[in-house]
């Protein structure tokens, strides 16, 4: 075999997925947590978006309501996040990247794993700060939320737009401040549909709970 | 900047061909980069150079051929192009689409390979 490959035309076919350790990884995750009947939900965003106000407030509010939330939260270098999401008693769990600019499906499954996942019914896994690099890795998730506030302004998914489009919900965050800075929802509106036709676009407010009522919502039933 | 863990991805399966194939030399690694696949060409160019420095791939060249968006229009039936990436509507009749066919690669297809 050797000799004959050494001898032939130079080029041989390979066919890989680069990524194809994260993607077998992501969907052993993924069926694990069908398995124990959670439903997971990333979320990705600049840093600053409000990811972690939105987070703690839907942490708080399912659990208000009987839920069982969990959540992991990729940060850099602190846990500030972590002991903010820690206050709405639900469990959560900080992945600290270092320098790494995003989550990797071993990373969660490492942050998992002396948890019971039977006890759950969603897991929210908050990605570290960043519109670029999340965008490629698997992360098992079942629904991928990318998070604008509108004090970013309304041309981001056009700047981003890979982001967006491996998405699968829009979540324009701090509305209340949307007239303050003159937020343009049409355009806002335009440039999501232009980059991902079809995507659904929330409306929320951590501080006033604006759009809270209809994001719970339209979180699927888990069936456990 | 997730360009080096790709590097170090291209590195491995690299890695496992030769071992597999046994004795040759890689000149060139042939990748497929989707317009969506979030991989920018020029920083992972350079995330290879640092990846590759010191090991038996030092040499070997990355050969990267990007592949454009195609979508499936759902009132052409047909496979289209679309306006651009900020723009995801087909070419021929404007209509939005929302079945992606190919874009989103980031393959090795292919190795150069040398006695």
């Amino acid at each position: 075999m050797n000799a004959q490959a050494i001898s032939q035309p130079r080029i041989v076919e390979v066919r890989q997925n680069i990524l194809k350790r994260n993607d077998e990884l992501a969907r052993e995750l993924r069926q694990r947590f069908k398995d124990a009947g959670v439903f997971v939900v990333s979320l990705v965003s600049s840093p600053g978006s409000g990811k972690t106000a939105f987070l703690e407030k839907t942490l708080t509010l399912l659990k208000h309501r009987g839920g069982r939330p969990a959540a992991l939260v990729g940060d850099l270098a602190t846990d500030n996040d972590a002991t903010r999401l820690a206050r709405s008693q639900a469990p959560v769990r900080q992945i600290t990247t270092g320098t790494l600019c995003h989550l990797e499906a071993a990373m969660v499954e490492k942050a998992l794993e002396d948890w019971n996942l039977e006890e759950l019914d969603f897991l929210f896994i908050e990605n570290v700060g960043n519109l670029v690099c999340p965008s490629s890795y698997d992360l098992g998730e079942n629904r991928r939320l990318v998070l604008l506030s509108v004090t970013e302004g309304e041309d981001k998914p056009l700047k981003y737009p890979t982001i967006f489009n491996s998405s699968d919900v829009a979540v324009v965050t701090k509305v209340d401040l949307a007239e303050a800075v003159e937020f343009d929802w049409n355009a806002a509106h335009a440039n999501i549909q232009a980059v991902r036709p079809g995507m659904p676009v929330l409306r929320v407010s951590a501080k006033t709970g604006q759009g809270m009522d209809a994001w719970l919502a339209s979180l699927a039933p888990t069936g456990s | 900047m997730h360009e080096l863990s790709i590097a170090l991805g291209i590195l491995e399966i690299t890695e496992e061909e030769v071992e597999r194939r046994g004795g040759v030399h890689v000149e060139g690694i042939h990748l497929r980069l989707g317009q969506l696949s979030g991989v920018v060409k020029e920083a992972l160019l350079s995330a290879w150079e640092v990846a590759s420095e010191q090991t038996e791939f030092e040499t070997s060249r990355l050969v990267i051929e990007d592949v454009p968006i195609a979508v499936f229009c759902s009132t052409c039936q047909a496979e289209r192009p679309v306006q651009s990436i900020q723009l995801l509507c087909c070419v021929e009749c404007g209509t939005p689409a929302t079945e992606v066919v190919r874009g989103r690669e980031l393959l090795v297809s292919a190795l150069e390979l040398a006695e």
